[in-house]
């Protein structure tokens, strides 16, 4: 009976919701609750919905180029509510060295343009940590 | 007259919870939000743990005040509900919603949208939010809903908003929850016969015109003020309340609405039958379930649960028998002399 389900949601400021909304619905096809929260969310705001809604991954849509603001404030702010075993996914244009700072600030994975839905709805899957039984 | 003595040796012990549950239910009776949501899911995944959970947390039950929100798909429920929020937090009180749209029938997956529309009461720290896929159960909530309900009011939400999926015409479930119900509806979306019918205009308690800027608002009123004539005497005659949920019109009307009824429901003798029918309907609806996993766990452990459902898709035996078959299962493994094997 277990799901695995995951926030979706876009901080910030651009009005672009198409690619997270086609995820979304990847997601959805997949067999997973797909919790949509809309644009222009604040980092405190994803991170109180994921709490509520206890999301096992929360996947991010920047295109704003804000990116290095706001997902570390995100990541530390979900270290900080004790959600320790929620994943953060990363999607937008980021570049390759903001990427791997990303990383380094607590993001599963970054997905730039082009990426497939497959490789997207795998490393949501791969990045659940609590248990799927 | 009940027996408490009798009821009290009935209680299901919460020794079957394990530590980390068992603090997790500290945790949420202290009103931890954190805590509330592990719970939550533990009760949608249906965990071998909801029992003790529940038999825990039910003391604690029964002092908050849930009002359902129901009508079609894009009536306007979820701003409405937002408004609605505003409302009863103005009174500082803590403020639930449980929020359910329909899971996937192909794929078991859901996108849940109704936070779009409540974005902004994330960062309240009185309100919690959150939205329940229906897992494939009909009737407008999800199979968790109620034991949701009591988590949240076992949490110190005073007052619990339950908005069901986009409603047709029978999707009533939310009767036996809620203590008022509003249904919603927008001008042109049907006729004056979509208004006699019977079921889901019967159970509201409070009926909304939103949109009511727009053309046929005042139609949709009066057809709705008819239908209510031709009921004759009502105990309770449901307000029909005009809002127009996006700039906040009316909700003022609504919320008063709301408390009458509250009220109402305080006096009312009604009340205590109502709430014996809803506890009856429980009882059955949770038996059936409990019964039907058992006996098909004790078929599957005979090996009889493959022979019937292959007898029965291929029409060399009928349900019912199968059905007979399947309760002789379970009550030969729960019987004093012990799980024999039955033959098969």
């Amino acid at each position: 009976m277990r799901k695995i389900r995951v926030l979706v949601a876009k901080p910030g400021l651009d009005g672009h919701d198409r690619g997270a909304k086609v995820v979304a619905r990847a997601l959805r096809d997949a067999g997973m609750e797909v919790i949509y929260t809309g644009l222009h969310q604040t980092p405190q705001q994803v991170v109180r919905a994921a709490a509520q809604e206890d999301v096992d991954v929360v996947a991010l849509s920047i295109l704003s180029g804000a990116h290095m603001t706001l997902v570390p404030k995100i990541t530390g702010g979900l270290r900080e509510a004790g959600l320790l075993d929620v994943s953060v996914l990363v999607g937008g244009i980021i570049p390759d060295h903001d990427a791997s700072r990303l990383c380094a600030a607590g993001v599963r994975k970054v997905f730039g343009p082009g990426s497939t839905l497959e490789a997207i709805v795998a490393a949501t899957r791969d990045s659940v940590q609590r248990p799927l039984a | 007259m009940v027996d408490d003595q009798r009821l009290t040796g009935l209680r299901a012990t919460t020794s079957g919870l394990d530590q980390r549950t068992n603090d997790l239910v500290e945790a949420l009776l202290d009103g931890d939000q954190l805590a509330l949501a592990r719970l939550i899911t533990l009760v949608e995944n249906r965990s071998q743990m909801v029992p003790a959970i529940l038999a825990k947390v039910f003391p604690s039950t029964g002092r908050a005040r849930l009002i359902g929100v129901t009508g079609a798909p894009g009536a306007g429920k979820s701003t409405l509900v937002d408004r609605l929020i505003s409302g009863c937090r103005d009174g500082g009180g803590r403020v639930g919603v449980l929020a359910i749209d329909p899971s996937s029938p192909y794929t078991g997956g859901a996108i849940l949208g109704d936070r779009v529309r409540m974005q902004k009461w994330a960062t309240d720290p009185g309100v919690f939010i959150r939205s329940l896929a229906t897992r494939g159960h009909l009737g407008g909530l999800s199979l968790a809903t109620r034991d949701a309900a009591r988590l949240l009011d076992a949490c110190g939400y005073k007052t619990i908003l339950i908005e069901t999926v986009g409603t047709g015409q029978s999707e009533v479930d939310i009767m036996d929850l809620a203590h008022t119900i509003i249904l919603v509806m927008a001008p042109g979306a049907g006729d004056e016969v979509q208004a006699q019918k019977a079921g889901i205009l019967e159970i509201a308690d409070i009926l909304v015109v939103n949109k009511a800027d727009r053309e046929g608002a005042n139609q949709l009123v009066g057809q709705l003020q008819a239908m209510l004539d031709l009921a004759g005497e009502l105990a309770w005659r449901p307000p029909v309340i005009k809002t127009v949920a996006g700039t906040g019109e009316g909700i003022e009307d609504l919320l008063a609405a709301c408390r009458a009824h509250q009220e109402w429901l305080g006096q009312s003798e009604r009340s205590e039958q109502r709430l014996l029918e809803r506890a009856g309907r429980e009882l059955a609806e949770l038996v059936g379930r409990m019964a039907a996993e058992r006996a098909i766990e004790a078929a599957r452990e005979a090996g009889l649960w493959e022979d019937l459902t292959a007898g029965v898709a291929t029409r060399r035996l009928d349900p019912y028998s199968a059905a007979a078959a399947l309760l002789a299962v379970l009550e030969v493994r729960e019987s004093p002399d012990g799980p024999a094997r039955p033959s098969v």
